[in-house]
């Protein structure tokens, strides 16, 4: 199963690595990782999807918590968030194709962003499966290059759903049970 | 006051408390060392840098203080390593720290320069490296605040050689504030009653006693919380010593080699209490069949530890200390006769085959001379050992009733620990008896440091167990690898020359009689003193849980019935 954790971590040279090489040492298989800044300037953002069962989402959780430097980690998988992924896809596109092209990607909001002679670059934002969705669509007219950002999350409502302050919310493992 | 970094990092360690530091100088670290000759610190000059970070480890371990260890940059630092991993695996809390080349060559491959913060990056808690010099007070401080706080461990500070000469204000930071750092402390009180239930139903509860017992200074809470729950205590290797050994409701060591009864009862309970413990595969042997019929509850104040190697019924995460506080006055007095009894039935058991049981037949085994070291001391020394068979045969021999006084390298296992963290556990206690039990491959591995004990002029009394084998290793040959012995045995030097030339009285001990008086010559010299035992060269350590074994298959110390005729030893028997 999919699960998506926001973790908070502090701005400082080697924190990226320090997630990265937890992820590497604990054999944690992790599906993407996006990083960036935030409304406070010595906060970063990761957000970390991957593909695991309840207790290795929990033992990932706890391990980043365990991190100095990461402030607070949130299993949002499941709860009201909104969830989005960018990607940027060239495809192979004679002129009397673009249209085509552009009436796929319009179907899911998606744009032309970048045109030249025998391709386009389609930008699309979405949840994954629409993104996904649009690259099988695009795919049989020969995809030359793609990037993904991985996902980014965010909680709905006006609360924050992020604890700057841990501690809270059973994440220091107890009562937790998956 | 403007100060150099190199004194700014003087002034922190002294505002720590630290009054000892074990360490090498080098070309990185040269106005550290320059500096420090201004500061009331000792300086302990090692002979290898692992001596170093063994030393403040054992400094750890027996004071319960932050133990410190220096390095120059390159070399200096990779020699830190194992002493490093070793303090990881434990959970001992030491700061170690090195020079690195100017912050504007990093990168560069620097004459001496090492990716040191890289290289440690998986074996410390935390690490820093530190380019200027108005980082230095700040980052001291937050140091031995994570070393020491929450799950202990090490953590090591670079400090880049401009930062060291660099000029710059001095101000102690009264205060830290790390933002992502809060260690819990208390365990909501609905756990602690769904764990307060699990007791009460229990028929055939174990408390599991793991070295966070120890580190939490938790053990009167213990005594009362086994006492008031009537609950039998297994020890991990490490928690040894933290339940008087002598207490009825001591079972002793779990695990690998640990005592039978004390396997059983943990593998026939339904209920195990695990405290400040991790479930190493040490200790539990096959998972799938491990404790099949217990419920859970783990009081663990490292939240990645729950759930890790065995799923819990109710986890308590918090300091161990605080949770057993709380707990006590939610759990009711329980009374378990039946279970004790059984459990009482195979300790009868377990003791006729035990070694203690056999007559004198001349020959002079480890678990004797232990033994032996355990009566003439009256049980008080403190004990450092090294990695091997005698390691577990000290841990069967010398029965400990007090906490921080068992000295061993657990979860990483490092041969060559014993002497250095002897002579770190002496400056915490210099005046104390301090025991080093060692084997004569692990001893051999730091055995220059026995100048640095001459120097210093370290009480402390070695006990090598010369068995001219990696005993440990042919015994697994032995008992697996159809006897097969491959790069086991040892050709080792005069070791009562060797101890003599460094400057330290020693003698050689040959036959059971001759150990008692031994071990008085060698209390009776002050300073360091050598013994060396020439013991049975191909005995084995029982009970033993084969590796990845279910936990109550034991291969067992036959029973020996003739011993008087000098039989010798019968294959042992797998799972009797
Ligand atoms: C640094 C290191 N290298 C190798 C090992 C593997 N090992 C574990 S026990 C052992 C044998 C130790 O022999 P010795 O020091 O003579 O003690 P004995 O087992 O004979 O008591 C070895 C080689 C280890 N634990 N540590």
């Amino acid at each position: 199963m999919s699960h998506t954790l926001i973790a908070l971590v502090e701005n400082k040279p080697g924190v990226l690595n320090r997630v990265a090489s937890l992820f590497r040492r604990r054999n944690f298989n992790i599906e993407s990782l996006n990083v960036g800044r935030t409304e406070r300037p010595e906060v970063s953002r990761m957000t970390i999807v991957m593909d695991a069962a309840a207790v290795e989402a929990r033992a990932v959780e706890a391990n980043l918590y365990k991190l100095v430097n990461v402030i607070d980690v949130q299993d949002v998988t499941g709860q009201a968030a909104v969830l989005r992924d960018l990607a940027l896809i060239k495809v192979r596109a004679r002129p009397e194709q673009r249209a085509e092209v552009a009436s796929l990607a319009g179907i899911f909001r998606g744009h032309i962003v970048d045109v030249a002679a025998d391709s386009v670059i389609v930008e699309i934002t979405g949840t994954e499966d629409k993104v996904e969705s649009l690259i099988e669509l695009l795919r049989p007219l020969g995809i030359l290059e793609m990037v993904r950002t991985g996902q980014v999350a965010m909680m709905r409502g006006s609360g924050s759903g992020v604890r700057y302050t841990p501690g809270a919310n059973g994440h220091n493992g107890n009562g937790v049970n998956p | 006051m403007i100060l150099t970094g190199a004194e700014i990092l003087w002034e922190c360690l002294t505002r720590e408390g630290v009054q000892v530091v074990f360490g090498y100088p080098g070309g990185a670290n040269m106005p550290i060392y320059d500096a420090m000759l201004s500061y009331p610190v000792h300086h302990v000059l090692v002979r290898h840098e692992q001596g170093a970070a063994h030393m403040a480890d054992g400094y750890a371990r027996a004071s319960g203080k932050v133990g410190v260890a220096m390095a120059t940059s390159g070399p200096g630092a990779t020699n830190l390593v194992t002493g490093i991993a070793t303090a990881m695996m434990d959970s001992s809390p030491i700061v170690c720290i090195t020079g690195q080349v100017h912050a504007h060559l990093i990168g560069g491959d620097a004459f001496q320069e090492t990716d040191v913060t890289g290289i440690t990056l998986p074996i410390t808690k935390h690490n820093y490296l530190v380019t200027r010099a108005d980082e230095i007070a700040q980052v001291v401080r937050e140091a031995f605040y994570i070393a020491r706080s929450g799950r202990p461990g090490p953590v090591l500070i670079d400090i880049c050689k401009n930062a060291q000469i660099e000029k710059t204000e001095f101000v102690y930071p009264e205060k830290i504030s790390l933002a992502g750092y809060h260690p819990p402390e208390h365990a909501p009180m609905t756990e602690l009653q769904k764990a307060a239930r699990l007791i009460a139903e229990a028929e055939r509860p174990v408390i599991l006693c793991g070295h966070g017992t120890i580190m939490s200074g938790a053990e009167e809470e213990l005594l009362h919380f086994a006492v008031k729950t009537n609950t039998p205590v297994a020890s991990t290797l490490l928690g040894l010593g933290a339940f008087p050994a002598s207490h009825p409701l001591s079972l002793g060591m779990m695990g690998m080699h640990g005592e039978a009864y004390c396997n059983l009862a943990i593998q026939n309970a339904d209920l195990l209490i695990a405290l400040g413990m991790r479930f190493d595969d040490r200790v539990t042997g096959n998972l799938r069949t491990y404790a099949p019929r217990a419920r859970k509850i783990h009081v663990e104040i490292d939240p990645s530890e729950v759930h890790k190697n065995v799923r819990v019924d109710v986890p308590l995460v918090g300091n161990l200390k605080s949770v057993l506080r709380d707990l006590i006055p939610v759990v009711d007095e329980q009374d378990h006769p039946a279970w004790l009894q059984q459990i009482a039935e195979w300790r009868a058991e377990s003791e006729q085959r035990d070694i203690l049981a056999w007559p004198d037949d001349g020959k002079l085994y480890v678990s004797h001379v232990v033994r032996d070291l355990w009566s003439i001391t009256g049980g008080g020394a403190i004990v450092t050992t090294d990695v091997g068979q005698h390691q577990m045969w000290a841990a069967q021999y010398y029965p400990l009733e007090r906490p921080n006084r068992w000295i061993t390298s657990g979860g990483s296992g490092t041969m060559g620990f014993g002497l250095p963290s002897a002579i770190g556990a002496w400056f915490a206690h210099p005046d104390q008896e301090i025991w080093t039990v060692v084997g004569d491959g692990g001893f051999q591995m730091t055995q220059a440091e026995l100048t640095t004990a001459v120097n210093e002029g370290a009480n402390i009394k070695i006990a090598l167990m010369n068995n001219n084998f990696l005993g440990m290793v042919r015994q697994w040959q032995e008992f697996f690898f159809e006897k097969r012995y491959s790069a086991v045995q040892m050709r080792n030097p005069d070791f009562v020359k060797i101890a003599e030339a460094h400057g330290v009285a020693a003698r050689r001990v040959l036959k059971p009689e001759e150990v008692a008086e031994a071990i008085a010559f060698a209390r009776a010299t002050p300073g360091p003193v050598l013994l060396e035992f020439r013991v049975e060269q191909e005995e084995a350590v029982y009970p033993m849980v084969p590796a990845g074994a279910d936990l109550d298959n034991m291969i067992r110390r036959p029973i020996r019935k003739k011993m008087a005729e000098g039989q010798p030893v019968a294959a042992p028997g797998a799972g009797d």
